[in-house]
């Protein structure tokens, strides 16, 4: 198994009528609300933590990319995995990912990914999600029916970029660049990749013919997720893939554990309530921009799988959220039980634990991590022994990697010098 | 009157299109919503003149066509479709995105358009007048931004809807998905593709013609074009918004009717 820490950087400040006073968390949130002063805070909290789960055992730590967004204030996943790469020694660094269709060109994303590589000694997993359409369409302007093509594109000019050893011409549709060839290059060949998905047979196809992961990152939960990675499934096995290995899909959970299920509820219910309440009231006019799915997708009626449940999570109960599957809270024991049920029901072999959840505090937070880390992740370690070997779908960092700040000391300079002459 | 949907190859797919009536040779670009058979505009222009209108690729069941992608595309598709109909310099007229179009190709093939109708177009774009995001508006949002009376366009726009419905609901999406995906390549995320700087070359007869209330394209927009091509004339017309085809039909076909 392997077990990411995530975080994706809720605005921690949202106040208690966001609900009535505003549309929506996400595309056009009132800058009003965001706090420039208050930022520097909380941008450090949150790296100070992803910094404390790599320290846990956690096999990685986890960033994604949002736009305009106060749940995830994180447009730039790559800034804070730049400090990660510094600050953390062996976990992978997960950024899932980089809207590839977003930046122009693209082979920006592959020289950042590649230094990202570098300088954390190959400990890079890469994801390349096509973007949800708030971010993508409603607030970085691409056509919707034009989307896909354009990060199809945007991908085999990455890909190119990074296993062509000599210069190339690009002549796409969306790029047209006579001299490609980054540097640097990065140190894993293959890149391991994950590809965050909502339901999108084009997308099942594409992690399928790549031997890419799919990720499904939703906040609804397992027992929702079911049908959909099932929809995967089917496909995996209807296309004659190789293997069913469980590393194949990864799955994305909000984790809440303290000593007893009582004391899950009391210490985390508000925080929990606050993500389902305030962060995820998004304008449903954003939610999907015609054209940015496709047909087939929206006939295969996968939609209505992963569509917010009837009456939206505002009326939800912690009961009901616990009880529905949306989040696994409790005792590490009832965490336990529950992890594997998902970890079997879905056939998951990366899990993406939302261990930040809200405007959880970071000491809550750490407690909540520990737990999970020392008593239930043990515990979920060996699920699938058939493929404990499959190493496809994660980074193979160098064996001997430098240790930052490695300088000498100043006052052997002087010496240092003098015995170079 | 009888309107009659046909298909006709192009070079890209088959395209469908509506005909009816007799007279002069009018092709009728329809706006992002779409247009059907029963289309009372539609219907009243086909009294007066031998209408032909075509549906954009991926409008009503017409086959998608991924090639066109950009506006040049579209342009020269719409000059491929009057081509293969067989017609030589029609009134061409357009509504809103279909405005657009025909604007578009007036001024890229000025010798081959002689009278120009342009209802409420789209393609410009005023920074003091924002069209709103139609991209993003609720279906309940919208009657208020297409329509002077809002009561009568929202009983236009419900009628025969069964949102509870699941069937209904994925036929919807999916027509919603075909038909404003395929518009998004004209008008999303900001309807202006450049048309502004190539006005200047229409040297049709052109008549704009602009409902008072719209509040979609406002009538800002309406003097901008007018300013923008030689000659042309504005019929203001009250108590219409942005769907003027339907509120006041007579009164849009007795303007396109200035043109001869």
């Amino acid at each position: 198994m392997k077990f990411t820490w995530f975080n994706l950087m809720p605005w921690p400040y949202l106040p208690d009528d966001f609900r009535e006073k505003h549309r929506s968390v996400w595309v056009d949130i009132d800058s009003k609300l965001f706090d420039p002063a208050k930022s520097h805070e909380v941008y450090n909290m949150y790296m100070d933590l992803l910094e404390y789960a790599s320290t846990l055992g956690f096999d990685g730590v986890g960033v994604n990319e949002h736009h305009q967004n106060g749940y995830g204030i994180m447009p730039s996943p790559n800034i804070i995995a730049a400090g990660l790469a510094r600050r953390t020694k062996d976990a992978a660094i997960v950024v899932l990912g980089n809207s590839i269709a977003l930046y122009n060109p693209p082979v920006r994303v592959a020289e950042e990914f590649a230094m990202l590589d570098c300088i954390s000694g190959g400990r890079l997993v890469a994801g390349f999600p096509v973007g949800t359409s708030m971010d993508t369409n409603y607030c970085y302007g691409q056509i919707p029916a034009l989307t896909r093509e354009k990060y199809g594109e945007a991908h085999d000019l990455i890909k190119r970029a990074w296993e062509d050893p000599e210069p190339f011409a690009f002549n796409g549709r969306y790029n047209k660049l006579r001299h490609v060839n980054i540097w640097p290059r990065p140190i894993q060949n293959p890149m391991p990749i994950h590809i965050p998905g909502g339901g999108s047979v084009e997308t099942y196809d594409f992690c399928i013919d790549n031997t890419y992961s799919y990720s499904y990152l939703s906040f609804s939960g397992y027992i929702r997720a079911k049908a959909l990675l099932q929809g995967y499934w089917d496909r995996v096995a209807e296309r004659n893939t190789p293997d069913e290995s469980p590393y194949r899909a990864g799955f994305a959970q909000t984790i809440c554990v303290a000593e007893t299920d009582e004391e899950a509820e009391r210490l985390y219910s508000e925080h929990v309530s606050y993500f389902y309440n305030r962060c995820l009231h998004v304008y449903p006019g954003f939610a999907d921009a015609p054209g940015y799915r496709t047909i087939k997708t929206i006939q295969s009626g996968a939609l209505s799988q992963y569509a917010p449940p009837k009456g939206g999570y505002g009326t939800l109960s912690w009961k009901d959220l616990v009880e529905q599957g949306h989040i696994i809270a409790g005792s590490p024991e009832t965490v336990r039980q529950r992890m594997e049920e998902l970890i079997k029901g879905l056939n998951v072999g990366n899990i993406f634990c939302l261990l930040h959840v809200g405007n959880m505090p970071k000491d809550k937070c750490m407690y909540s991590t520990k737990l999970f880390a020392e008593k239930v992740m043990p515990k979920l370690r060996h699920m699938f022994p058939d493929y404990a070997d499959d190493d496809r779908f994660w980074c193979k960092p160098l064996s001997r990697r430098v240790t930052p700040g490695d300088l000498p000391a100043e006052r052997d300079l002087a010496g240092l010098m003098a015995g170079k002459d | 009157m009888t309107i009659t949907l046909k298909t006709i190859q192009t070079h890209h797919v088959p395209v469908q299109y509506y005909e009816g009536g007799e007279g002069q040779p009018l092709v009728f670009l329809h706006s992002a919503g779409g247009i059907t058979g029963e289309d009372p505009f539609l219907k009243k222009l086909a009294e007066k003149y031998h209408v032909y209108a075509p549906l954009l690729p991926g409008y009503g069941d017409s086959e998608e066509c991924a090639e066109l992608r950009d506006m040049l595309d579209i342009t020269l598709h719409t000059a491929d479709v009057i081509d293969a109909l067989g017609l030589k310099d029609p009134i061409l007229a357009g509504h809103s995105m279909g405005g657009m179009i025909a604007a578009e190709l007036a001024a890229i093939a000025p010798h081959d358009v002689s009278r120009l109708a342009l209802i409420c177009p789209a393609g410009l774009w005023l920074d003091d007048h924002p069209v709103p995001d139609l991209f993003s508006l609720m279906p309940y949002e919208m009657p208020q931004y297409l329509f002077h009376d809002v009561e009568a366009g929202t009983a236009l726009m419900t009628a025969g809807v069964a949102i509870d419905d699941s069937e209904w609901l994925k036929a919807y999406l999916v027509r919603n998905a075909r038909q404003m995906g395929m518009a998004g390549k004209i008008l999303f995320p900001i309807p202006d593709r450049g048309l502004s700087q190539r006005l200047y070359r229409i040297k049709a007869k052109t008549v704009l013609v602009w409902g008072d209330s719209d509040r979609l394209t406002v009538p800002a927009y309406a003097h901008a074009f007018k300013k923008a091509i030689s000659g042309a004339e504005l019929v203001s017309i009250a108590e219409a918004g942005h769907y003027v085809t339907l509120e006041k039909s007579d009164q849009v076909v007795a303007a396109i009717g200035r043109l001869g």
